[in-house]
């Protein structure tokens, strides 16, 4: 006969078992049996959040930066329910996090308890699956399930709601290995078919104006997948854009790079997707800031679309080719069978492509990211650019919140490898940079990460910083302060006649002595010519810090494709017609 | 400037609306039903007529049968959303006058009257394979087996005859000769 287990012991078994080192949570009576028993677990380190949703960024960007899922726990009722946002957002960008719960005893379930709420009820529209488990003897084949349900397929979360009378009694502990009978997603098989690949290879051979439109997808699949899709880009030499999740899968600096797609995305990468007669679509899912008026959405090409959810195919956009897979499987035999066959096909397609190549360089001229820089007040552009430039040799991890910020980020921070580029896109979660800031730190020790923030995003989430000096991750909290909801009111501005309804906050912290009170560093920098030195001090400190980058308060994000409108209407600038001179201005 | 108010993209073109038949195969364990009943509100999706039961009592699996109606693009997602769902096995659907599939309602019907007006009600229902459940000498209540629209008429018939309440199930499928599902 096995050794019977409590129900607390038995989450630590599958834990250990599931090779997970960290857990982020916060406790509570319904959980209290599981955090009793956490101290007879070493190899198991708690990081103690402020706030649940704190917990679950901090998971996110755990497992965002690391490839593995992200493990939350938390108590019953407000506990639960302060996770959701968490939840959801990792349900919109496909992360992997699995998000144990505290619920009341069993035999109270339904009478209004203390801290009771139907979690599973709550939770069960932003995550993949979830369980009440009501029985200790299902618990260990329920939660390894849970791991293999949010990281197989594609990703996503799941909650496991364990009552507290579970948690105290006895059970058998068994680890349960694929209990799934069927592929996630619907999908038996996942073979891939040489007839596909020869119809991708023949559709890209009779293309002379193809592009890749890359996505998060790509990341997810793994590191390899982003080394196989440069190699396909490489071997083709077709131009290549990404979605705001994919950024890093294809180095940002390279010359095929077309810079990000999208609603804020640039004049080529727009213009390009517009105008293609092959668009290969690799792990994205023409999400609506990407295809805008959707019968106009590009209108003369033929689709590929590889994505790993069947649900994804045909939702949005009708495609001409489909093709349900892993992007690095996928990959992997496209650039095998392509190369068998197509030696030299770089040289010898370049005639064909040479007419596309020359319409890219015209809208290349455009230069879209360009601004008109000050020397008396930063630009906010500015010192994404600056951050850049004096981070990029050395292996950086950027996370932001969610605004007009993170749009510049997008746009000015060159990203060259996968899993170092965690923004909230799917939800847009303001206050997400900062605990999955913390997430990334932890799963990335030693490495620099920044949150590139606004001030009211960060806000959202500011009580994290302790939990940042608690554990001592010198995490760089990087603010462009222009004390607007930048995006509201850019959006007010051009959209709303300059009605700036609630989006100004006349009353901000200092956020330096903020800083010193967390007991963490905080740098303010007001001009231009302090910038550079600033951010160089900021690098440098071993610790936590705040950085307060006052910034020009009217700057507007651009370009930008208003919405309703196709690829190739976008605004440019502030004023279309307005001539921007070379002077003061700066070439991206 | 843009002349769109909303952030929000503006609706495209909407395909042609069609009424179809969808059946799952699901573990009959807790919450499965809001599952499913949970995606299709969340996602926008109409249920006209819903009918569940436990089909297989050792393997404990249900088979729903769910009447909706949307464009061919919102029935594929149908389709798709729920063959993700972690309980559900396997999913077929069908147009409503597919010639192999064959569907059927049930209803009771109660109706006030003397054995004259019940006589007449019989007569009316005749085709539709009636049962008489329970009588009295005020009251009948009858059970009819038939395709939606067949009880929908009947329903309307009847009211004249002092029909006072109807209760129905919603439809449920089979597929004709010695195929199943597959």
């Amino acid at each position: 006969m096995p050794k019977l287990l409590s129900g607390a012991e038995i989450v630590f078994k599958a834990l250990e078992d599931q090779k997970v080192e960290y857990i982020f949570g916060y406790p509570g009576g319904a959980v209290l049996p599981i955090y009793d028993e956490l101290k007879n677990h070493k190899s198991i380190k708690h990081i103690l959040a402020r706030h649940e949703q704190g917990a679950g960024h901090s998971a996110e960007g755990y497992a965002r930066s690391s490839g593995k899922p992200g493990v939350l726990l938390v108590t019953s009722g407000p506990g639960a329910t302060n996770a959701v946002t968490a939840l959801t957002d990792a349900y919109m960008d496909s992360v992997p996090l699995v998000c144990i719960s505290g619920q009341v005893p069993t035999h109270l379930i339904g009478t209004d308890a203390f801290q009771e709420c139907d979690t599973t009820g709550i939770t069960r529209p932003c995550t993949k699956h979830n369980w009440l488990v009501k029985d200790v003897n299902d618990l260990s084949r329920v939660l390894h399930l849970a791991f293999e349900v949010a990281t197989t397929g594609r990703p996503g979360p799941v909650l496991v709601d364990i009552p507290k009378d579970i948690q105290f009694k006895k059970g058998k502990y068994k680890f349960f290995k694929n209990t799934l009978k069927k592929k996630l997603n619907g999908k038996v098989s996942n073979k891939i078919h040489n007839s596909e690949l020869d119809k991708f290879i023949d559709l890209m051979k009779k293309s002379s104006k193809p592009i890749f439109y890359t996505g998060g997808g790509v990341i997810n699949s793994g590191p390899d997948a982003s080394k196989h899709l440069r190699e396909l880009v490489s071997l083709t030499g077709f131009p290549i854009t990404s979605t705001l999740q994919g950024l890093g899968a294809y180095p940002g600096d390279d010359p095929q790079f077309l810079g990000m797609l999208g609603m804020h995305g640039t004049y080529e990468a727009n213009n390009a997707m517009h105008d293609c007669d092959l668009m290969i679509n690799i792990g994205a899912r023409f999400d609506d800031r990407i295809t805008g008026k959707v019968d106009e959405f590009s209108p003369g090409s033929k689709k590929i679309h590889v994505d790993i959810d069947p649900s994804s195919i045909g939702k949005n956009i009708k495609v001409d080719l489909a093709i349900v897979s892993d992007v690095t499987e996928l990959l992997k035999s496209l650039n095998k069978r392509f190369k068998e066959k197509n030696k030299n096909f770089v040289s010898s397609n370049k005639q064909k492509t040479s007419k596309w190549w020359e319409q890219i360089g015209k809208w290349r001229e455009k230069k879209s990211l360009n601004f008109i820089n000050s020397n008396k007040v930063i630009k906010p552009q500015h010192a994404v650019q600056r951050l850049y430039e004096l981070t990029k040799d050395q292996d950086t991890f950027i996370t932001t919140e969610v605004g007009q910020h993170q749009m510049w980020a997008a746009q000015h921070y060159k990203f060259n490898k996968p899993n170092r580029w965690m923004t909230s896109g799917g939800l847009g979660t303001m206050g997400y940079g900062l605990p999955a800031a913390i997430g990334v730190q932890i799963a990335n020790p030693g490495k620099l990460v920044v949150d590139i923030a606004g001030e009211a995003s960060v806000l959202m989430t500011m009580q994290e910083m302790s939990t940042a000096v608690q554990y001592r991750l010198p995490i760089k909290i990087f603010i462009l302060n222009n004390e607007y909801m930048g995006m509201v009111r850019q959006w007010q501005e051009l959209l709303h006649e300059k009605n700036y309804s609630e989006s100004y906050t006349a009353a901000l912290p200092d956020f330096v002595k903020l800083a010193e009170s967390y007991g963490c560093v905080g740098i303010r920098a007001k001009t231009p010519e302090e910038l550079d030195g600033k951010i160089k001090e900021m690098i440098n400190i071993d610790k936590p810090v705040i950085f307060d980058c006052v910034v020009d308060k009217a700057e507007n994000c651009f370009p930008m494709i208003p919405s309703g409108k196709p690829h190739n209407q976008m605004i440019l600038g502030p004023e279309e017609e307005e001539q921007i001179s070379d002077e003061g201005k700066i070439l991206v | 400037m843009a002349k769109s108010k909303s952030a929000y993209s503006v609706p495209g073109k909407i395909g042609k609306i069609e009424r179809r038949i969808i059946v799952v195969w699901v573990d009959n364990e807790a919450g499965v039903l809001a599952r499913i009943a949970g995606l299709f509100s969340g996602r926008g999706y109409n249920i006209e007529s819903l009918a569940v039961a436990e089909v297989d009592k050792k393997k404990h699996i249900s088979r729903i049968t769910i009447v909706t109606e949307g464009t061919p693009q919102v029935i594929e997602q149908i389709n798709l959303q729920l063959k993700k769902l972690v309980p559900v096995h396997k999913v077929a659907d069908f147009k409503r006058g597919e010639k192999d599939i064959l569907f059927r309602e049930l209803a009771l019907f109660k109706i006030l009257g003397n054995s004259k007006k019940i006589e007449k009600v019989k007569k009316i229902c005749k085709k539709f394979n009636p049962v008489v459940l329970d009588k009295t000498s005020k009251s009948v209540v009858i059970q009819v087996t038939a395709l939606r629209a067949e009880i929908d008429k009947l329903a309307l018939d009847l009211k004249s005859l002092g029909l006072i309440s109807t209760s129905r199930t919603g439809a449920v499928a089979m597929t004709k000769g010695p195929k199943i599902f597959n």
